[in-house]
Formats: structure tokens, C-alpha cells, sequence
């Protein structure tokens, strides 16, 4: 009879001790070889420890919650035949390779770390760090005074984490400072110190008005949003024909054709041309199409709206168009011209990026928002061919509108600006 | 029996112990120490602090006698004469005046004393047998500060009156005529250095190919040439044998196999110290061990929960600093501060003459670890302060790392060049740069001035050399 020796095994890099998170067979029980015996908690993970043999627990190190030193003896266990205690007990690895080599296999620690706790990678520095300042090797002790050392061990800095700002990369008071500063994560770019100033900014007049109504609408409305591509190649066309032959009448963007495909589309589906009160629980059907434009204005977020677009020509919606916009951008818009929209577009031209996510205009149901055109290739059928096309991202207040309604909205929206001629045709 | 609980006991009442338990009073925890003997350890009883002792008073004397027959500096005086006895007691009162400081140190911080040899029970429980009987005593945590003692040779063990260690050498009251030293370490040389100041006819015995072998030739040089000035025979590479028959020799064989008799009045063996980890009954632990020493991390913590280890115990370097700071250490943890072993160089003095002061890596360790380095070297013979007291022996060396000129150590040999460890420390400590040191103001005249001296030759350009 012999005692065997299991130490506690190197369960994760540069870990000095794990704590006993559980002990599943008590002291005189017998356990066979690649029993679980223990768990054992690091602040990374639990790992559960096998045995090597098979035998009775004699002793344990300590008791659940009790924290042992990697490579300390953490089980005896007795066992048929000599044991490995005499050469455990006296041969041990040295200091330096406990921490950062191999597990202690060869004292006969598991040699297998358990596959359901991997010991996690050792932590690398961040990419930003090591792209703007040249790190000491891990292994190096950090540069610094014994009071800047003593006072980053009691905030819990590690030193080789903050860029020295001495001659030989010192850390200074002052880089230890600016590092707890940044919140310990974001090392300072070289040369650039952090500018920690903080502007108060009041939320006030119309700011504070449209933060109450996103806050209003995003937080009653459940937003479904809708992203579909339209090939506008043949209303890019049509849009430089009639642009051509403009005369005096201003200049068609893209936005009049828009609004006439939507009164074509409205008509057929005119819930989505609605306002729901929802504190009343009615919605009021509307028969007029008055949208509202989202307009940039140098005071903010604005929604100048042309009335009546059912009953306008497209040139007459370009003009109508300009007129209010101007009227919001240089604020001298009437009340009325922007209020009562029951539908509305946004728009950001150029910079309308690929998609976005609308908020609907309360107690509007349906938001149609328009991305940035651009040349994309497409299949045709037998090959790519290079068109124009432009994204429509709408959101609609699903309390009230399916999303069966809102894709055959959406859908009804790139049929008649992929043709066209379909807007302009009474049907 | 009595029976005792704390929240933290030491054993073993040395510089490393003692400190630990002052500390530990200080920060309000619940402290016992237990020492078998006076407070103060080695160092203070019978180590640093009384050879300290005797070498200033073989320093006096050999001053004096020098004079005796006229000197440079025009000063003649008559033929001094020594009192070994009074020399001792005036060691011995020295001695009991830091014993009781100390005592007084630990009653302040409130610390219980308690006088006995400490066995453990188990790992929280300790039993003192002591003059009043047995004493068990019940920690949350336990420091074993226990210390070294002198090695013996196999084949001369130390009988306390022909064969002495240091310790019993340090207690003589009668000087030997004739005495052999077996060990050219640092202890051997300082002791054998002060002995052949008193006019004893001294002869030193070492295994290895030169005296502190562990030092580079460069530091050593300076030493060996006042021993060879002070009339002391060296016998390098050869091994202490036996006592003579006769009992008053010894015989030794060098490594050419030829054996020869070393008439002597006294031997003193100085071959090494070694962690006293017997009669702890430490089997009853499951302490994790690094040869003799007790094994422990950055934190002296040993493979047991609530045990720690500082000092001799845990290995070299055996520095009373080094267990000083250890001890404060693990008494800020104990009370639940975050404390690592985060230190840069570790200071160390050979008491010789002249005096050799070793901070951080030597230029040899350096590259060993891999840093290109730059060194900067001043000698005294170009320092007016060293002129003026007629020691113009010996150097500074400073070590700095080519690419940053961070200093990674300073070496230096001279007369009392060991007050000079407090800057040379500091500095690295610091992590300065040789810009630092030759951008800092050195009081002119002094000593220190070759450091600052040295840093500018590191940078290429010195002034006064």
C-alpha cells in the first residue's frame, strides 16, 4: 500500500491557485482511475479534475471554498502498490515553469485538462496598443517607481498594459493616471494626450421637442421594417427625359416620382395612409395623401408636408416639395405646412447608405425611407448588366399593419417605379 | 499547558520575523512571535551587526598601528594596544541595545512574545516548548522565519573551541596566534580581513579558483590586493581534510592531490549557511520544498493555505533586507492588501576592504538575459575625496541597457562605499536611466560623485576622466 499524490493542476495561464468549487467523493471512499473527483473554480473557469488511479481518498487539501497553490498536493489517495508521494513531496518543478508552462504532468497531475473547461487563451493586449506602441515582451518586468508599482497593484493595473511615457517606456504617475483615466482599456495613441473635457449641451426647444416625439414613437410604435431593392434604371430615364424638357419648372428629383407612386399604391391600400390614436384605440382612414417630408434644417430634424398629393400632377408635387423645404430650412414655414402629414418619406440623398431603420412619424402607421442610389451589377437572365438601383427601407406600426400589408405595399411601391409609365396611367 | 490563538504567528524572531510581526501590530492584527533565543536573529546576535563590530574595531586598531611607524600625512603615533575582552563586551552591549530595541518595537505594536522552539502540530497549530513548558498556539496564519545556521564540513565539525563557526569566533575573548579560515566567501573574508588587522597570522583555504567567486575578477581585484598587502596566505583550489593529529592544524589537499599541514590556533569554518527547517517537524505539512528551502511564490506563499515563508528559509539571496522586506510584505497581505514581489535589484555588501557593493545584474547577467548593454566606469584614483582620505582604490560600474539607457545595475568597490547602496538601490529601484543619474547634482567632494561620473561615461562623455 502506497499514497498517491494528485497536485492541483495548472488550470489556466498565469493562475498561482484555484479554489475548490466541489469534492464529489468524500475522504474513505473509494474512487477508480479518471473518476471525477473535485472541481475547481479559477476566476476564468471551472474545471473539473480526473484521477490518475485508483484507490481511497485519504485526505484533501482543503474544503469547498478553500483556495490551493497550482502544483500544491491537492488529493492523497491510497492505493495498491508504492504511490508517488516521497517523489512528489520532494521533486518539484521550479517557480517559474508552474506558472507559465506546461501543466505539472510530470508529477502526475491529470495530464489531460478536461475538454468541457479548456484553459482559456492567454489574454492578448489590445490591437490598438500594439499597433500604436511597442509593448515589452510579457515575460519583462514593467519600468516604474515603487510607489507608481504599489499604487497600480491596489487598483488592479497590470503595468506592462500602460504605455510608458519615460525615457525606456518609464510609466510615470501621470501614464498610470491618464490609463485608469481611459478606464483601463484604450491605450493613448502616441503623442496625442486624452482630452477628458466634458460640454454640457441643454436639451431644449426643438431638440428637446423631437426627443420627445423618437422617445414617443419608438417606445409605443413596434417597429417592422421592410428593405427591398428597386432597379429606378428606367425612372432614371424618364426622370432625365422629362428634366430635359423642364422648361421654367423645377427640377425632378427622385422624390416626386416616389410620393405619385405612393398615392397609386395608397389607393389600393389606404390603411397604411392612416393615423392611429392609439390612447382612443381608433384610426382615422385617411382619403387626402398629405406626406411629410423629413428635412435636415440648420435648427434640426423638420417635417415640411405637401398637402393633397392625390390631387397633384408630379410637377406640381415638385414645386410644392421645394417651396415647403425651403420654407422649414430658412424657418419660415406656417404651422400648417408642417403638421397634418399622414404618411412620410425620409430621405438622405447621398448619404442614404444601404439601409436604414425609419421611425415612424406618430401617429403615422407607415414611414418610407429612401437609401442612395447607386450602379449595381444585375443579372439579367443571361448575363450582368450594370443598372441603377436604390434601396427602400419603410417601417410600419405592426400593432395595426401586418407584415402581409406592409410587403405588399413595398412590393406595390418597386413594381410602378421599376415601370414607371404604371404611375401615370389612370388605372 | 497554556494555550494561545492569534490571527497570525511567526516563528522565528529575525529581521525577516520581527518585521513581519511589527508590521502585522501595526496593522492591528492579532500577532504572536515565538524565538527560542534574544530577539534580532543571526543578523543582530551574531551575524551582521557583531562582526560590523569587530571589524571597525580591527579597522581602529590597525589604523593606529599603522601610524606607529610615521604616516604620509605626517602623523606619528606610539604602538596601540587591544583589549580583546572590553572590545567584546563593548560588541555585547551594542547588541543587547538593538536585542532590546527590538523587544520594545514588538511590545509597542503589541505583539505577544513568546520564548521557546515552535513545532507544528498541523497547519494551523503550533506547539513552543519552552522554559515554562509547553505552549500550543492556535493561528489563522503562520510565518516561518526560522532563518540558517552555518554549514559544517564532513570530516570538520565545529567543536565551538578549535574548529568555530562565526558565530563562536564572534565570542572569543582571546585573539589566536595563528588562525586558518576554510571559506573565501564574504563571511570568511571579512572576519579573516579583521583578524589579520588584529595581527593574527591568517590563512585562507578556498575550493574554488579565486576568493568570491561569485563576484566578477574585476570587483574582487581590489580586495585581493589588500589581502595580499595585509600578509594574509591564500591557498585557492584546495580543500580543507581534518584537524592535524597533533590538534593544532589543519591539513588540506589542493587539487593536484598534494597535501600540506596548516599550523593553526583556531580554524573557522565560513563554507555556507543552510535554511533551519529541522526539529519544525515540517513532515507534518505538505509544504512544497526547492531543494532544502521552503518553496514560495511572488507572495511567500507556501503550497499550504495561511503558511508563508521569508527569509533564509525560502533561499538565496540569504540577505537580512531581503527577509525585511518579505516580512512586511506578507504582514500587508495578511491584512488583506495587495502586495507581489515586485522588486528590481537586491542590494549586497561584502564588509571587506575596501567594501564591495553589488546592486542588479552585473554586465555578464545582463547579456546572459539578453539586453545589449552599455557600461561606465569610474575609478577613485581621478576622485578628490577618495585623495584626500588616502583610499583612492576601487571603482563604480554602472550597467544600462543600449536601446533605453535604463540602469540595470551598479557595481562598485571602495572604502566604505557600502553608504553608498541607498542611492545606487534607489535608482534602480526608480528605473532610471543613465540620464537621470548624470542629470541629478552629486555633492562635490565626495565619493557619490563617481556615480555620477560613471552614468556620463555610459553615455560616452565624462568629465573628469
Amino acid at each position: 500500500m502506497g499514497t498517491h499524490v494528485i497536485l492541483m493542476p495548472d488550470v489556466g495561464e498565469g493562475i498561482a491557485e484555484a479554489e475548490i468549487a466541489e469534492l464529489l467523493i468524500p475522504v474513505g471512499d473509494v474512487l477508480r482511475e479518471d473518476d471525477i473527483f473535485a472541481s475547481v473554480m479559477t476566476d476564468k473557469a471551472t474545471v473539473e479534475i480526473p484521477s490518475t488511479v485508483s484507490g481511497k481518498v485519504t485526505w484533501y487539501a482543503g474544503e469547498v471554498g478553500d483556495s490551493i497553490a497550482i502544483g500544491a498536493p491537492l488529493v492523497k489517495i491510497e492505493v495498491d502498490g508504492p504511490g508517488n508521494e516521497a517523489e512528489v513531496l520532494t521533486v518539484e518543478p521550479d517557480p517559474e515553469s508552474t506558472v507559465d508552462a506546461e501543466p505539472t504532468s510530470a508529477v502526475d497531475a491529470p495530464a489531460k485538462t478536461p475538454a468541457s473547461a479548456p484553459a482559456p487563451p492567454p489574454l492578448a493586449p489590445p490591437k490598438a496598443l500594439q499597433s500604436t506602441t511597442k509593448l515589452r515582451t510579457p515575460r519583462e518586468k514593467p519600468v516604474a517607481s515603487p510607489a507608481v508599482r504599489r499604487r497600480a497593484l491596489d487598483a488592479g493595473v497590470d503595468l506592462r498594459q500602460v504605455p510608458g511615457s519615460g525615457q525606456g517606456r518609464r510609466v510615470t504617475h501621470e501614464d498610470l493616471d491618464g490609463f485608469i483615466a481611459l478606464g483601463g482599456t484604450s491605450p493613448l495613441g502616441a503623442g496625442r494626450g486624452p482630452d477628458t473635457s466634458v460640454e454640457e449641451v441643454k436639451v431644449v426647444g426643438l431638440r428637446r421637442k423631437i426627443a420627445e416625439r423618437m422617445v414617443l414613437a419608438k417606445t409605443r410604435i413596434p417597429h417592422i421594417t421592410i428593405v427591398e431593392e428597386v432597379d429606378v434604371t428606367s425612372l432614371e430615364e424618364l426622370r432625365g427625359c422629362l428634366n430635359a424638357e423642364r422648361g421654367d419648372r423645377p427640377k425632378l428629383t427622385i422624390l416626386p416620382f416616389l410620393m405619385s407612386a405612393m398615392v397609386t399604391a395608397l389607393r389600393e391600400q389606404q390603411n397604411l395612409n392612416a393615423l392611429y390614436y392609439d390612447d382612443d384605440g381608433i384610426v382615422h382612414q385617411h382619403g387626402a395623401v398629405h406626406i411629410g417630408i423629413a428635412t435636415q434644417t440648420p435648427a434640426g430634424l423638420m417635417v415640411p408636408v405637401v398637402r393633397h398629393c392625390e390631387a397633384r400632377s408630379i410637377w406640381d408635387m415638385a414645386s410644392e416639395l421645394g417651396r415647403v423645404a425651403e420654407a422649414a430650412r430658412t424657418g419660415t414655414a406656417a404651422r400648417e405646412e408642417l403638421s397634418g402629414s399622414t404618411i412620410s418619406i425620409t430621405s438622405l440623398g447621398k448619404l442614404g447608405a444601404i439601409a436604414t431603420t425609419p421611425i415612424i412619424n406618430y401617429p403615422e402607421v407607415a414611414i418610407i425611407g429612401v437609401n442612395k442610389m447607386t450602379i449595381r451589377p444585375m443579372w439579367n437572365g443571361t448575363e450582368f448588366v450594370p443598372r441603377k438601383v436604390m434601396n427602400l427601407s419603410s417601417s410600419f406600426d405592426h400593432r395595426v399593419i401586418d407584415g402581409w400589408d406592409a410587403a405588399v405595399f413595398v412590393q406595390r411601391l418597386k413594381t410602378l417605379l421599376e415601370t414607371p409609365a404604371m404611375i401615370f396611367v389612370e388605372g | 499547558m497554556t494555550e494561545l490563538s492569534c490571527k497570525l504567528l511567526v516563528i522565528g524572531a529575525g529581521p525577516g520575523g520581527y518585521v513581519c510581526a511589527i508590521r502585522a501590530g501595526q496593522l492591528g492584527l492579532d500577532t504572536v512571535i515565538v524565538e527560542q533565543a534574544r530577539p534580532g536573529g543571526t543578523c543582530l546576535n551574531v551575524g551582521c551587526i557583531p562582526s560590523k563590530a569587530m571589524i571597525h574595531a580591527a579597522n581602529e586598531f590597525h589604523k593606529a598601528a599603522h601610524t606607529a611607524s610615521g604616516s604620509q600625512i605626517g602623523l606619528t603615533t606610539g604602538m596601540p594596544s587591544l583589549d580583546l575582552a572590553q572590545t567584546i563586551d563593548w560588541k555585547d552591549g551594542i547588541v543587547g541595545r538593538l536585542n532590546s530595541g527590538v523587544a520594545g518595537l514588538l511590545k509597542k505594536s503589541k505583539v505577544r512574545s513568546v520564548t521557546g522552539t515552535a513545532r507544528f502540530h498541523d497547519g494551523k497549530k503550533v506547539v513552543v516548548d519552552g522554559p515554562d513548558g509547553e505552549t500550543t498556539i492556535t493561528a489563522e496564519n503562520i510565518v516561518i522565519a526560522t532563518g540558517s545556521t552555518s554549514v559544517e564540513l564532513p570530516g570538520l565539525p565545529f567543536d565551538e573551541s578549535f574548529v568555530q563557526s562565526s558565530t563562536d569566533i564572534l565570542a572569543d575573548r582571546v585573539l589566536p596566534e595563528k588562525l586558518v579560515v576554510v571559506g573565501g566567501g564574504y563571511i570568511g573574508l571579512e572576519l579573516g580581513t579583521a583578524f589579520a588587522k588584529l595581527g593574527v597570522s591568517v590563512t585562507l583555504v578556498e575550493a574554488a579558483k579565486r576568493i568570491l567567486p561569485q563576484y566578477d575578477a574585476e570587483l574582487t581585484k581590489p580586495v585581493m590586493d589588500r589581502l595580499l598587502a595585509l600578509g594574509i596566505t591564500l591557498h585557492t583550489e584546495t580543500f580543507a581534510q581534518a584537524v592535524g593529529a597533533d590538534g593544532t592544524s589543519l591539513k588540506v589537499r589542493n587539487t593536484e592531490g598534494v597535501e600540506t599541514t596548516l599550523p593553526a590556533d583556531k580554524v573557522l569554518v565560513t563554507v555556507g549557511r543552510r535554511p533551519v527547517t529541522q526539529g519544525l517537524a515540517l513532515d507534518r505539512l505538505a509544504l512544497a520544498m526547492d531543494g532544502p528551502f521552503i518553496k514560495i511564490d511572488d507572495r511567500c506563499t507556501t503550497a499550504m493555505r495561511g503558511i508563508y515563508a521569508i527569509g533564509d528559509v525560502t533561499g538565496e539571496p540569504m540577505l537580512a533586507h531581503r527577509a525585511m522586506a518579505q516580512g512586511e510584505m506578507v504582514a500587508e497581505i495578511i491584512a488583506g492588501q495587495k502586495r507581489v514581489w515586485d522588486k528590481y535589484a537586491m542590494p549586497a555588501i561584502c564588509f571587506t576592504d575596501p567594501e564591495i557593493l553589488t546592486v542588479g545584474l552585473s554586465a555578464e547577467e545582463a547579456k546572459s538575459e539578453g539586453h545589449k548593454v552599455k557600461t561606465g566606469k569610474f575609478p577613485f584614483t581621478a576622485n578628490g575625496r577618495a585623495m584626500t582620505t588616502e583610499r583612492e582604490d576601487g571603482f563604480v560600474l554602472v550597467v544600462a541597457r543600449a536601446d533605453t539607457h535604463r540602469v540595470l545595475g551598479i557595481q562598485a568597490v571602495g572604502e566604505n562605499i557600502s553608504e553608498m547602496a541607498a542611492g545606487f538601490a534607489l535608482a534602480i529601484e526608480m528605473g532610471a536611466c543613465l540620464e537621470d543619474i548624470a542629470g541629478t547634482i552629486h555633492a562635490h567632494p565626495t565619493k557619490g560623485e563617481g556615480l555620477q561620473e560613471a552614468a556620463l561615461m555610459g553615455r560616452g562623455h565624462s568629465l573628469h576622466i
